[in-house]
């Protein structure tokens, strides 16, 4: 079989394996649904991930020992991974093809001419690992793998599946879907610039490849300096790296188009230098790399505006297991997973709501989706690859057994919006949020009062056997039979209240008649009172799991809001001291700061 | 040549997939992060007891009057002289209260007069270093400069400490609730041998009363101020941060009303009493006479000499009472 063949099939073969774990990754126990499948896989085989994140963290999470394997393969063969496995280089790769069909011969060699900027990558990758070193990981924003994953799950998936259902049953929403979905296409439309544009101007991983393949044993080369001039091979070149002359090994992304395209075969793939001489990597100028430099100085910056501390977004709630926001963007790739998987569609790409540096980190919107977050759903953490989310258990999630002292996790703090609350603000009866509050015992408590309704108050009536008859009709603004409508000889005590059971014409049943000399006593006036029950939060028992947000009935700007206040994973957010909790360290404090020598 | 080339390109290759490897290996995490991250904290900021004092030596005096000089003098000498505490060479660290940037007149904080009588008998002891420190509510260089604390510690030579952030680090009060892993300001603690607290006295809503105890709020750091749902387990747990050389608490002038901020001289009365004492529980024991408090409507106080941070029946001490010139304190 042709070499080219097999890069073919192997290409196919990680798209579809691709496209296979975004259809997986759908919580359910159907088998080809979330249930073992290794949906992360792809992202873990990313060095550029576990570089960035190794050096952010000082440590390397779980699978992303994969990444291994991938720089190991790299170092003796170069990039197969663009030419292989990449699915976004195939899809890059084939659009590129596409729109290059009819291109005459000279147009093509001109396409795939190396060009100075491709060294512009390089800058890039060492922009992002200089903002990695300082703890702020945004390889994501332009790494291929999150890059494709978040633009195929949140945006191309949901476009197709919102009319199929087929990978879910409510349609998918996420916000700014269209963002992603505008840069996904320009990625692929730049290909009919030049092909392959991303991979050979941006890619910071395809870069990272570049330097890894710098020392390899085995690489593209000529088998003699003589060559005709027929440029066949850079007609089909896809890494624009030279073939036909002194090559660039570190811009080789191993398709072997060259090799199977050249009539002479003077196009080798061996353990030897190329015969026209070989330059491991395009012109890198120091300048450059200054330019980039100022990633060291750009996490500081962000850092000046405090959104990790004292000037965090009370909206900004993270998915339940995040870590606090320092170490959450030391992690975090914005791959999307967890917006992905998350049954309730209620975890969402950040805009700016976590500011610049957490673009399209996950935040937590409870107006939209199925519910809240569900007390009994773990799945964000358990796909996070890098536990920017930690893999929690149920037990750790809820609080229960050997994480009983420490309570459940807090997403927030729900707070009653009393301007806006039916109960509170209306003289309506309501009570959706404390229906719906998952808590045991719940967090959402209620205070009864009686209030009596507009109109309704010292109405004249008399009474006439068991009703009571009004001297005029109640305008039909509250349906007073509802069983929350209750009736008082006016000035009457509480006690006094008697629940209107009926009403025919002006004459009002109730449950309990209502004396003569009682109604005499308030001078033949009566109140029309309706009974509410007002919602109060319990803050040391709310987790800020947003059901009652979700499905409260003030459906625009909600009657009961969830706010970050209180999340566990925040220090400066604590705001109770008495909620069963130990006590923690707060904003002025940062980790592994020594008192200073001033004496 | 090419062979040369090829073993050297694997050789480098293997190196290089090997340190990857290894790091990979050395740096795995297949735990993942814990939920917080946990620095180790320190237990207490210390005992700073003045060793070496004859038994039975008088703990403490109330000295009445209205020359802030004088009466801290007279205090101390009644106690056996600043000699007895401060010996030569020590480094000695003065808590003040400069919680707002209000002139001294206001007596919302610690007054310059006293926070320098007490500056000058540590100097004359043979201190090495006088420290002045808090961290206050408004501005740290305000609140030195307008309560006028920056100017007595220049004229005298002491030095104020601003609570910068570095200076905090995480305590753990052992058996304590609510001072966990939280911020407290150690680092205005570095070589320091002898701790004295300067208090004002003062009306306060919340804690019913600020005197010397409620001072050591200005030690935390943080958001401090989420520990006020609990006022009185707060202050109880500060007293048993550590345990000071000596407490001078200022009641010349005491702020009666619309505490801890007063605002106007309304607001404060001429109570003329200063009590020296080696026990905070028993200075704020004084103190609270002075606001017309009972020890039943301050519960820190007897929270505290519960935890064992001093006595709250002062009387059981035998002050030293010099001067009578003031009624507001029946003995």
């Amino acid at each position: 079989m042709r070499i080219v063949t097999v890069r073919r099939l192997s290409q196919i073969f990680f798209f579809a394996l691709f496209l296979w774990f975004c259809i997986t990754a759908t919580v359910g126990a159907r088998w080809w649904q979330l249930r073992g499948w290794p949906i992360n896989w792809i992202l873990e085989l990313d060095p550029l991930t576990a570089l960035a994140t190794v050096l952010a963290t000082g440590t390397l999470y779980q699978n992303l020992f994969w990444a291994l394997v991938t720089i190991a393969i790299t170092l003796f063969v170069g990039r197969f991974f663009c030419g292989f496995a990449c699915p976004l280089g195939a899809l890059n790769q084939f659009t590129g093809w596409l729109g290059n069909l009819r291109q005459e011969p000279d147009g093509r060699v001109e396409a795939n001419r190396h060009r100075r900027s491709q060294a512009l990558k390089y800058y890039l990758l060492a922009f992002l690992l200089a903002l990695a070193v300082m703890g702020s990981v945004q390889t994501g924003v332009f790494d291929p793998l999150p890059l494709i994953h978040r633009s195929v799950n949140l945006a191309l998936a949901p476009l197709a599946d919102n009319r199929l259902g087929l990978l879910s049953d409510a349609p998918r929403s996420y916000a700014s879907a269209w963002l992603l979905g505008v840069i996904f296409l320009g990625v692929i439309g730049l290909n009919l610039v030049l092909p392959r544009f991303f991979c050979r101007f941006l890619c910071p991983l395809g870069a990272l490849f570049g330097l890894l393949s710098r020392f390899t044993p085995w690489r593209l080369g000529k088998t003699s300096d003589r060559c005709g001039d027929c440029r066949i091979c850079e007609q089909y070149c896809e890494g624009a790296c030279r073939p036909s002359g002194k090559i660039i090994s570190g811009e080789c992304v191993l398709c072997f188009n060259c090799l199977d395209r050249c009539p002479a075969d003077r196009l080798t793939f061996a353990a030897k230098p190329s015969a026209a001489g070989e330059a491991g990597l395009p012109d890198l100028s120091r300048r450059g790399f200054v330019a980039a430099g100022t990633g060291l100085i750009l996490t500081s910056m962000w850092g000046l505006g405090g959104l990790a501390g004292a000037n965090r977004n009370p909206h900004l709630i993270r998915p339940p297991g995040a870590l606090d926001e320092e170490r959450f963007l030391a992690r975090c790739l914005r791959c999307g997973q967890c917006m992905r998987i998350c049954p309730g569609n209620i975890i969402q790409p950040a805009l700016l709501e976590a500011g610049l540096e957490g673009l399209w980190t996950p935040a937590v919107n409870y107006r939209g989706g199925r519910s809240g977050c569900l007390p009994n759903c773990i799945a964000c953490g358990q796909v996070c690859p890098t536990a920017a989310i930690r893999p929690l258990s149920l037990e750790e999630k809820q609080g229960s057994g050997e994480f009983a002292r420490q309570g459940p996790i807090r997403m927030g703090t729900a707070f009653v919006d009393r301007g806006r609350c039916l109960p509170w603000a209306m003289d309506r009866p309501c009570l959706v949020c404390h229906e719906l509050c998952p808590v045991s015992p719940k967090a959402i408590f209620t205070r009864t009062v009686f209030e009596t309704i507009r109109d309704g108050q010292r109405l004249p009536a008399k009474i006439q056997g068991q009703v009571v008859v009004l001297e005029a009709a109640f305008p039909a603004h509250a349906n007073l039979i509802s069983g929350d409508y209750y009736l008082r000889p006016t000035g009457a005590p509480e006690t006094a209240l008697k629940r209107i059971t009926g009403l025919a014409g002006t004459g009002l049943t109730l449950e309990r008649p209502v004396t003569t000399e009682a109604l005499e006593a308030a001078g033949g006036k009566i109140d029309i009172v309706v009974r509410l029950l007002r919602p109060f939060v319990d803050p040391a028992r709310c987790i800020g799991c947003g059901m009652c947000e979700h499905e409260c009935p003030v459906s625009g700007q909600r009657a009961i809001r969830v706010f970050a206040e209180n999340e566990s994973r925040s220090r400066p957010g604590r705001m109770l001291i008495d909620d069963g909790t130990v006590a923690q360290a707060c904003v002025d404090y940062r980790a592994g700061e020594t008192p200073a020598t001033i004496l | 040549m090419n062979r040369r080339d090829f073993l050297k390109r694997v050789g480098y290759a293997s190196a290089l997939a090997l340190a990857a490897g290894g790091l990979g290996y050395a740096l795995h995490d297949a735990k993942g992060p814990a939920s917080s991250e946990g620095p180790k904290a320190l237990a207490g900021l210390g005992d700073f007891t003045a060793k070496g004092r004859a038994p039975g030596a008088a703990q403490m005096a109330i000295v009445r009057g209205s020359d802030r000089v004088l009466l801290v003098d007279k205090g101390v000498k009644a106690l056996g002289g600043m000699a007895a505490f401060i010996h030569k060479g020590d480094r000695v660290l003065l808590k003040v209260n400069a919680a707002f940037a209000t002139p001294a007149s206001l007596g919302a904080t610690t007054h310059p007069e006293t926070l320098a009588a007490v500056a000058d008998l540590c100097f004359k002891a043979g201190a090495a270093q006088v420290l002045i420190t808090d961290n206050p509510i408004n501005n740290p260089d305000s609140c030195f400069e307008i309560t006028g604390l920056a100017q007595a510690a220049r004229a005298s030579g002491a030095r104020i400490i601003p609570p910068r952030l570095a200076l905090f680090a995480p305590l753990s009060l052992p058996g304590g609730r609510l001072i966990q892993n939280w911020p407290v300001m150690a680092g205005a603690f570095q070589g320091v041998t002898k701790v004295i607290i300067v208090s004002p006295v003062k009306d306060h809503q919340r804690a019913g009363a600020s005197m010397t105890l409620k001072n050591l709020y200005g030690f935390l750091g943080g958001r401090r101020n989420v520990f006020h749902q609990d006022i009185n387990g707060i202050i109880t747990e500060l007293a048993q941060l550590l345990k000071p050389t000596l407490c001078v608490l200022d009641g010349t002038v005491s702020m009666v009303t619309n505490g801890p901020t007063g605002g106007s001289l309304s607001d404060l009365k001429d109570t003329g009493t200063m009590v020296i004492s080696t026990d905070p529980v028993a200075a704020d024991a004084v103190g609270l006479e002075l606001l017309g408090h009972t020890l039943a409507e301050i519960p820190y106080i007897q929270m505290a000499a519960k935890a064992g941070a001093g006595q709250a029946d002062y009387r059981s001490l035998n002050p030293v009472v010099l001067g009578t010139k003031f009624k507001p304190l029946k003995l």
